[in-house]
């Protein structure tokens, strides 16, 4: 095998290795979508935070302007302090509504802002008051089924005769 | 400048408590081609191991040049070994190399000398045996005696004061046999080397050797010149160069009596 | 009587057991030994480049055919059979996710190995196990050149370099598998198909992760295909048992290292 034949090939599967990894990095990975410049810091209190993690993205009208940086407790208030870094190019109103939202049925956790009306502008280390918690799913269905209980309680205070359970029929509630 | 290159003093080699080696002395002058036979299995390759330094002697040494091999460290041990070339029994060519490129391993390897030199040395060697016109050949593609040949240029790549054969004759037809005899001695003479050969081909060892030790049970067993050693009375000697079939050597390998073997049904 | 046979066999049992236990660690003593060796010898490796080149060619690039078609294979599986699970939840755009995730975090480093083992690592070690076979290691180590930093040395980086790019290739041949199957095939939205996968496969976490892994699994089975060849009884029968002892060895060492290496970087 001659010398150079094997120099050329080694360096087509040397770029080839790169030219995938780049590949990766850029189509596959986040590295394009999370290149946020200069960012400023923002901090905003829930009273649940859900499945928020750290990196989380933040959105806004679904266009990605930042990431969650950290998420700590805060032992006074007994609520989730959220620190976020928002791409410093997006300025938002003071009075901007920070919302847990869940990416689909059963996806990531993000937090949608929604840009209030005040002529003041968000600024490093403020603090987003107005603020919506995660949706918790064991809430949503505990919920669900109370209303569902009391639907069919009052049905069967209705009928008695006719649908009554024949599980609940002596449970003594 | 000691006129033995190579001394063995009282060298005792074993392993796992069995000793292949014991108390064996032999001398190597300068010059001279000096051959070590003995049976199969008899250690003889073993020894050309401990002068190269591949095996630590379990007693004794073995001096290179007045410089006693074992107690070297790596780098002073591969020193020792660039003043010797080897030619192993199967002749040892890296099969991924050309005949020209194994040739030119150990200078590319160990020297500086640039690419044109090698080239010219290289062809120097390969035409000394014979060769010249095989030398982008790979090594699959050459009969035994030329991967022998070729194994020999190498060898004496770097001309090297001591040139180990490792049963150069085993395996060969009888013209690249003499074309390899000849060339051990022509080479040797040529270089102003020392030749050790290990073999058991006794016609031809004794063709070219000029002092020859026989080694049987880890012991020198008798030494001298062919001529010498060809009028030995020795018993082992004469069954040896004769090649009898039994002797002090025996046909069978040590057993119980056969006749209570055959009658005994079990075996324990 | 009965009692007693069966307390030597127990004995005999574990003694067996013992002894096999030293020896495994023995081996893995003697491989450490080897790799140590070879980073201490790697100066050679770097200083002529030309060698790992060498050796880059013949583990990396002709290990490229393989790598690149199991790639593609395994990506359009995956998304075949991500999509027929996912579809039951609606989610079927989420198949870039899963078909990215599952190849730069699993099954790119994880196959790339397994496949590694058994096209290069096999090669490396029967070529060791030849070399030593046929007695080129010795005559290396007689010409004063050190086996471990001109055999060992460049074979273990070019494994050490050759394993991350075709991991990465794996990956990325194996996310365009997925595509052709789940946007042309199955008819997944193109955009949605790149944007899940690039809103959930993180660089530093998944990727970046993945190529450590696969420079892990990249010494793990240079490594031992390395110090099969080196240990082989220098039999035809060693050789072949080394070889596949090779493939064994590295895949449960690549699955054992995959689990360990996943379960620090989940944590961490």
């Amino acid at each position: 095998m001659d010398r150079t034949t094997i120099d050329l090939w080694v360096g087509v599967f040397v770029a080839l290795g790169v030219a995938a990894l780049l590949g990766l990095a850029m189509k596959v990975g986040n590295l394009t979508s999370s290149k946020i410049g200069e960012t400023y810091s923002v901090n905003a209190a829930f009273e649940n935070v859900g499945g928020l993690k750290p990196n989380a993205p933040v959105k806004s009208a679904g266009v990605v302007v930042g990431r969650v940086t950290d998420i700590t407790f805060d032992a006074k208030t007994y609520e989730a302090i959220v620190n976020l870094k928002i791409d410093q190019r997006y300025a938002f109103p003071k009075d901007t509504f920070a919302n847990i939202y869940t990416a689909g049925l059963l996806g990531e956790q993000y937090i949608g802002l929604e840009a209030g009306g005040e002529d003041d502008v968000l600024k490093n280390g403020d603090k987003i008051t107005q603020t919506q918690d995660a949706v918790v799913l064991e809430k949503m269905i505990s919920q669900f089924l109370y209303n569902k209980a009391s639907e069919s309680k009052s049905d069967a205070d209705a009928k008695p005769s006719d649908t009554k359970p024949a599980e609940l029929g002596d449970a003594p509630f | 400048m000691a006129s033995n290159i190579v001394e063995i003093n009282n060298l005792s080699f074993g392993f796992k408590g069995r000793l292949l080696h014991q108390g064996i002395n032999m001398t190597f002058p300068r010059g001279k081609v000096v051959a070590i036979m003995g049976g199969s299995g008899s250690g003889k390759t073993t020894l050309l191991r401990l002068i190269g330094g591949q095996l630590r002697p379990s007693k004794g040494e073995v001096r290179v040049d007045g410089k006693v091999v074992h107690e070297q460290d790596r780098d002073g041990i591969y020193q020792l070994r660039r003043t010797m070339g080897m030619l192993f029994q199967h002749g040892a060519l890296f099969t991924d190399l050309s005949v020209f490129d194994n040739v030119a391993f150990p200078m590319r390897e160990l020297t500086d000398l640039p690419e044109s030199m090698i080239r010219d040395l290289v062809l120097m060697k390969l035409n000394a045996v014979g060769l010249r016109g095989a030398h982008q050949l790979m090594p699959t593609e050459l009969s035994g005696g030329m991967a022998r040949r070729v194994a020999l240029a190498r060898a004496v790549a770097l001309d090297p004061n001591i040139i180990m054969y490792d049963e150069p004759f085993a395996g060969l037809d009888p013209i690249s046999m003499g074309v390899i005899c000849a060339l051990i001695r022509s080479l040797n003479d040529a270089l102003g080397a020392t030749s050790i050969i290990v073999s058991h081909d006794v016609k031809e060892t004794f063709l070219i050797a000029d002092y020859v030790y026989f080694v049987a049970n880890g012991e020198v067993a008798a030494e001298g010149t062919p001529h010498d050693l060809m009028q030995s009375t020795l018993p082992f000697v004469h069954q040896f160069v004769h090649g009898e079939k039994d002797g002090p050597v025996p046909f069978h390998y040590p057993a119980t009596n056969y006749q209570s073997e055959l009658l005994n049904q079990r075996f324990n | 009587m009965i009692k007693s046979n069966l307390f030597v066999g127990i004995m005999q049992l574990l003694g067996g057991m013992g002894h096999r236990m030293i020896a495994r660690v023995w081996r893995l003593g003697a491989g450490a030994r080897l790799f140590f060796l070879t980073i201490t010898y790697s100066g050679e490796s770097f200083r002529r480049f030309h060698l790992t080149l060498r050796e880059i060619y013949f583990t990396g690039v002709m290990s490229l055919l393989i790598i690149v078609v199991s790639a593609f294979f395994v990506g359009m599986v995956l998304a075949l059979q991500g999509y027929n699970t996912l579809q039951k939840y609606g989610s079927s755009e989420a198949i870039g996710v899963l078909v990215a995730l599952s190849l730069v975090r699993e099954l790119g480093p994880v196959v790339t190995a397994l496949l590694f083992a058994g096209r290069a690592g096999t090669a490396i070690t029967a070529e060791i196990g030849l070399m030593k076979t046929t007695e080129q290691l010795s005559a290396m180590e007689m010409m004063a050149v050190n086996p471990i930093a001109r055999v060992v040395a460049p074979r273990f980086w070019a494994g050490v370099i050759s394993m991350p790019i075709l991991a990465a290739l794996f990956s990325m041949v194996g996310v365009l598998g997925g595509y052709l199957v789940a946007v042309p095939l199955i008819g997944v939205d193109d955009g949605a198909f790149w944007s899940q996968m690039q809103a959930n496969v993180d660089v530093r976490v998944d990727i970046i992760n993945g190529v450590i892994k696969s420079v892990v699994f990249g010494v793990a089975c240079t490594m031992i295909a390395l110090f099969e060849g080196f240990d082989a009884p220098p039999t035809a029968e060693g050789v072949s048992h080394a070889t596949t002892r090779t493939v064994v060895i590295s895949s449960l060492t690549v699955l054992g290292l995959d689990f360990v290496l996943t379960s620090f970087m989940l944590v961490v």
